[in-house]
């Protein structure tokens, strides 16, 4: 066991956690994005409420999301150890510091652009998911397939100005740290090589840019034109 | 010749560990612009001996860029403004006349203040001596040709060999880790087949002393390695990590 904490309590295994937990967060944006896409298939909503059925019931993806709620919360509470050990290492500031001219202001915002992450996915949970799965006030009415209709839910919550903002917000606290986030789990699980890093990068930019765009198109749109 | 140009220097004093420090306001003048920002430094201690002050300490040796002694946090970059360079390596002419300038001495929990811009940086000498040599029996001088280094394996051990332990990365870190050099040291034996035979318990003692030093852990913004005035790569840390994670689920 004292092997186990060594390891993953030394500076370089708590990165290692951050890294692998980080690798399956952004596995699972993706799924969820494609998913989520489906409010745009043009039938009231059929197709977005048997996949939220789906995803809330099929066996395999209900174990999988016990990993994810894991993965969130060891994320976060790693980087919470992380930030103290950090800070502790430097108890006096520096009165001038010029850290643009050595590294990106994303790099350096992690923790600050975690926080804002964690505080938005409180949030959309309750919105929708807390909702969803407990029953948290809101009556869903039942669509024509018999699933409950959380399509409805979805386009009520974005007609609210504050509610758009603050998930545009959210998605571009996201996208900064993703922008930093990406490449840098490869760097710490030991992935630098001439041949294939400079298309990590490449793919991380790409990542950060289209996936919380992506996001961000669903209220949008219903914002706008979806009454 | 150019026009001799006039500083007012900010400077870090600190009598020594146990006190506090402050900074304090000084002001050079006829200062020409070839000359070296230690030499300026040399300057301002005559001027302050003269009128019978304590001079600025601050560390320095070699004075031509390959011994890491000089340690000066100047104008928010450590070793200041310019590339690749150590502050012996700065000279003057990159301060506009009446610029204001201000040094401090690199600020780690791992690099305490001995006084005003000198800090004790013995906890990379324990890093080194946790694991960063190859243990051979001492004897006739082995020939250097005798054992077989692939061409990009001693390119690369060479480029890590180049670290100074001059400290720049831990000042510039905004978790003042010690991951750059830590790294180089790891990588530059590691690279080698003298380094071979070590590596694991090598990488796992190292990064153990490093970690018991205080030193922070690692976010990879890089800036370590934009600062390094031996512009050590970052792939470096890579390899450490490799190194690490390797050595920890093979021994």
């Amino acid at each position: 066991m004292s092997w186990i904490t060594d390891t993953l309590g030394s500076s370089i295994g708590k990165k290692l956690l951050m890294s692998l937990t980080g690798l399956f967060l952004i596995l699972f944006l993706v799924i969820h994005l494609i998913g989520n896409l489906s409010i745009f298939s043009g039938d009231g909503g059929l197709a977005f409420n048997s996949y939220a059925v789906f995803m809330t019931s099929f066996p395999l993806i209900k174990a999988v999301s016990y990993l994810l709620y894991f993965s969130i919360l060891l994320h976060a509470f790693y980087a919470f150890m992380l930030w103290i050990l950090n800070r502790k290492a430097r108890p006096v500031r520096y009165a001038v510091e010029h850290a643009n001219q050595n590294s990106s202001w994303a790099s350096r915002s992690m923790t600050l652009l975690g926080s804002l992450i964690f505080i938005f996915l409180i949030m959309h949970l309750k919105d929708f998911w807390w909702q969803f799965k407990f029953g948290g006030g809101y009556e869903f009415e039942i669509d024509a397939n018999g699933n409950r209709d959380l399509y409805k839910l979805v386009i009520l919550q974005f007609q609210y100005t504050y509610v758009v903002i603050a998930y545009l917000i959210g998605l571009t606290a996201l996208a900064f740290h993703l922008w930093h986030g990406f490449q840098s789990a490869f760097q710490t699980l030991g992935l630098n090589h001439d041949r294939y890093t400079p298309a990590i990068r490449f793919l991380g930019i790409l990542y950060a840019v289209v996936v919380p765009l992506g996001f961000a198109s669903m209220p949008v749109y219903i914002y706008f034109f979806m009454k | 010749m150019e026009k001799e140009r006039t500083y007012t220097l900010k400077i870090w004093r600190q009598p020594n560990a146990n006190m506090k420090g402050a900074f304090k306001t000084y002001k050079v003048e006829d200062i020409s612009p070839g000359t070296s920002f230690l030499e300026m430094l040399d300057i301002l201690n005559d001027q302050l001996s003269e009128n019978g002050e304590d001079p600025v300490h601050f560390d320095h040796d070699c004075r031509e860029g390959i011994c890491g002694m000089c340690s000066l946090f100047i104008n928010g970059r450590p070793h200041g403004p310019d590339e690749e360079i150590t502050v012996c390596q700065l000279h003057m002419r990159v301060f506009k006349d009446g610029a204001k300038i201000t040094i401090e001495p690199w600020r780690a929990n791992a690099f305490p203040v001995i006084k005003d811009l000198v800090v004790d940086r013995s906890a990379f000498d324990r890093i080194v001596q946790a694991g960063g040599f190859i243990s051979v029996n001492t004897g006739a001088a082995v020939d250097a040709n005798a054992i077989p280094i692939q061409k990009v394996n001693a390119e690369l051990a060479m480029d890590a060999a180049a670290c100074i332990g001059c400290g720049a990365c831990v000042a510039v870190c905004k978790n003042a880790s010690a991951m750059l050099f830590t790294a180089a040291k790891v990588s530059q034996l590691a690279l080698l087949p003298q380094g071979d035979i070590e590596r694991k318990e090598r990488a796992m003692k190292m990064v153990a002393q490093m970690d018991a030093e205080g030193f922070g852990a690692c976010t990879n913004t890089g800036a370590c390695s934009a600062e390094c005035p031996k512009g050590i790569d970052l792939s470096v840390i890579a390899r450490m990590n490799r190194e690490y994670f390797t050595a920890k689920v093979t021994t």
